[in-house]
């Protein structure tokens, strides 16, 4: 080292560590040794728009091979289990749905699932209600597996599959939005029950849809399963097998996508998926090709839970009986989202008093929930969803956790990244499907 | 359990000590919901027209569980004593509420348990689902809780085993040369709670950023939050209104 004025040196645990202040480069790199010093650390994010969200990946490369991969986050943290903590019990479902915002129908299921499991009312939740629940979580798992097809597309460089993914996607939303008034963030899977019934126009609109889908399953699987950029892109990159899933705690695709079977909606039944026909995908290879395999079969297997519970809708409430629980209004939805009818408005104000106490009570004070904890588990479209409640018996929760797929899965990521090529971290991070908003809640 | 109070405890939130007055004053100090009994607002201070400050509420314990429990509870039961041979010392107490399984495991001999539990063939428990902390701030002198949440995928059962620390010696062992995946979730519990997990590869704080003081969800900090102005009137931040006990 000879230009000592521009880069001090020190010897530290990791070796030696220059501090470069300036000068010309061919000068400072002088005196190091390009045999031993030949590793760069690039740092990924948190802004790259391939790392499938604001998540940053400090690499280690050797050339292009990747040596060393460590993940960060927390970029998206926005403290929900706190403020969980500081609301009623029906109010946390408005704050569940924002976590991950792929999936928001099974963050509010699985919250719902876990009150109710508290409240000992799981056996009372309406026939029609759970019908509904099922049918909106397979729609949302279809479109949560169809951005993944998309972002995973577009990171691996094939730009029209980005566009169809999103396209039918929105088709999904369209339906979402006739449903609950709104296309994400919901809110609609209530503790009890579900907010709102579904109208009739939407079942016309879930038909249609049904019968559009798979056309262009096929379309998506024409473009990309023969084409020999995405084979060589995804054959055989970022494997994963059986034992390093389960002991790394990764469910969902990832897990089925390494060969075994575990699906929750089969192995620990919830929502009634027992009484419905469906398979659970699996892929012997564990590599990212395997990972879209199981996902586009998961795709056509939601759409068959989805006609199924289109056919078992029969009328019916969709909210329990229990006026201590249930919210006095049907809700409505306006050109804004959904909000009190206002028949009901009407009603509180001009003729009962009793209801508008009632009403008053409900909406200020909120249930009490009797003290106890529960764990409820399901499978979201990324893996195990799971919901840690504690209740001390007042309005508000007194702990929420949630055990989230996309940030226990993201621990993956150096176990199939290290030793790879840096393009295969793209495609191995992205087959992980984390989404940072459930990730960092 | 060497909770302050002899009673008998249940699934959930221990016991308060005394249910006498509402600690949490009319500015929530705590989650209104936390140590107070008494009261409904949580108002102190003003003058009470309601005759509702004087409420009293008595929680109705759940008492720990004796045999038999039911369902599987029982075999799970039996196969960790007869392949733990330290198993009266470790599990302090059973609580089954719920259809629940909980079983209350003294801290420093977690990763003991917990290894028994994955390795053990009749117990089989290889996926550690969740790992997560719990501050259970007045109603309990070892405070902050560990509650892992084990799955059994061969038998498919699940069984929770739960840990309590005090704040001023927050120590137990690590389970992640056990449960690879209890890293990122232990490291979240040491972020938000504060909870030491010794022997942990890098204990490091990990969604709160790197300098970030304090430990965000123990019940003693501050929800925070600015009032915000709507149609001419100002509306507090969450943890200033009133709330119901």
């Amino acid at each position: 080292m000879t230009t000592s004025n521009y880069a001090s040196e020190r010897e530290t645990d990791e070796g030696r560590v220059f501090t470069v202040t300036g000068g010309d480069w061919d000068t400072i790199v002088a005196g190091t040794d390009p045999i031993n010093d030949e590793r760069i650390v690039v740092n990924m994010g948190p802004q790259h728009p391939s790392t499938h969200g604001v998540l940053r990946l400090i690499l280690e490369l050797e050339g292009e091979t990747v040596r060393e991969a460590r993940s960060v986050i927390g970029y998206l943290h926005t403290g929900i289990e706190k403020n969980l903590e500081y609301r009623n019990w029906v109010q946390g479902s408005t704050f569940v749905t924002r976590m991950d915002y792929l999936a928001p129908i099974f963050n509010e299921t699985a919250y719902a699932l876990a009150v109710e499991k508290l409240l000992g009312i799981t056996d009372d939740i309406t026939e029609r209600a759970t019908t509904i629940r099922v049918l909106m979580m397979e729609l949302n798992r279809i479109s949560s597996h169809l951005v993944w097809l998309a972002t995973t597309g577009m990171e691996l460089g094939a730009i029209s599959i980005m566009l169809y993914g999103f396209r039918e996607r929105e088709y999904i939303l369209d339906i979402f939005e006739t449903i609950t008034g709104l296309r994400m963030n919901h809110a609609y899977v209530r503790p009890g029950g579900v907010a709102q019934d579904v109208p009739d126009d939407a079942i016309v609109k879930i038909r249609e849809f049904l019968k559009m889908m798979p056309k262009k399953l096929k379309e998506y699987e024409d473009l990309l399963s023969g084409q020999p950029i995405w084979t060589e892109r995804t054959k055989n990159v970022a494997v994963l097998d059986v034992t390093g899933c389960v002991a790394l705690g990764i469910t969902g695709p990832v897990l089925r996508s390494a060969g075994l079977a575990w699906d929750l909606r089969k192995t620990m039944p919830y929502c009634g998926y027992e009484t419905y026909e469906f398979d659970v995908p699996t892929h012997p290879d564990g590599d990212v090709w395997g990972r879209y395999q199981v996902r586009l079969a998961e795709i056509r297997e939601s759409m068959k839970l989805v006609e199924q519970a289109l056919d078992r809708l029969r009328p019916g409430p969709v909210m329990v009986a229990d006026r201590k629980i249930a919210w006095p209004a049907q809700l409505a939805i306006g050109v804004d989202g959904m909000g009190n009818s206002l028949e009901h408005v009407a009603k509180i104000m001009g003729q009962s008093m009793e209801s508008l106490i009632h009403h008053f009570k409900l909406v200020t004070e909120g249930f009490r929930v009797p003290p106890g904890q529960v764990y409820v588990a399901i499978e979201a479209p990324r893996g195990e969803l799971g919901v840690h409640a504690v209740s001390d018996g007042g309005t508000r929760p007194y702990r929420v956790h949630y055990r989230e797929p996309s940030f226990v899965n993201l621990q993956a990521l150096p176990a199939m990244a290290e030793g790879g090529l840096i393009a295969d971290v793209i495609a191995g991070g992205a087959s992980l499907d984390p989404v940072m908003g459930g990730c960092d809640r | 359990m060497t909770s302050p109070t002899d009673k008998p405890n249940d699934g959930g939130v221990p016991l308060p000590v005394v249910p006498a007055g509402a600690t949490s004053g009319a500015p929530a100090e705590f989650p209104p919901a936390s140590p107070a009994g008494r009261g409904m607002f949580g108002n102190q201070g003003s003058g009470d027209v309601s005759g509702y400050g004087g409420l009293v509420r008595q929680r109705q314990p759940i008492e720990e569980a004796s045999r038999p429990y039911g369902g599987y509870f029982d075999e799970v039961r039996d196969a960790l004593e007869e392949a733990y041979p330290a198993f009266n010392d470790a599990i302090e107490k059973v609580v089954v509420d719920r259809g629940e399984l909980t079983l209350h495991v003294r801290p420093e001999r977690i990763a003991e348990v917990c290894q028994v539990m994955r390795d053990d063939l009749a117990l089989r428990f290889e996926l550690c689902s969740s790992v997560s902390g719990a501050d259970y701030l007045g109603a309990d002198e070892r405070r902050l809780h560990v509650i892992y949440l084990l799955t059994s995928m061969t038998y498919r059962r699940r069984v929770r085993l739960e840990a309590a620390v005090s704040v001023e010696a927050p120590h137990l062992p690590s389970v992640t040369a056990i449960y690879p995946t209890a890293d990122w979730q232990e490291r979240e519990a040491y972020d938000m709670f504060g909870i030491v997990f010794d022997g942990h590869p890098s204990l490091t704080r990990i969604l709160m950023p790197d300098d970030w003081e304090g430990h965000p969800q123990r019940k003693d900090y501050p929800l925070g939050g600015v009032p915000v102005e709507y149609k001419g009137a100002e509306i507090q931040p969450p943890n200033e209104r009133r709330s119901y006990q």
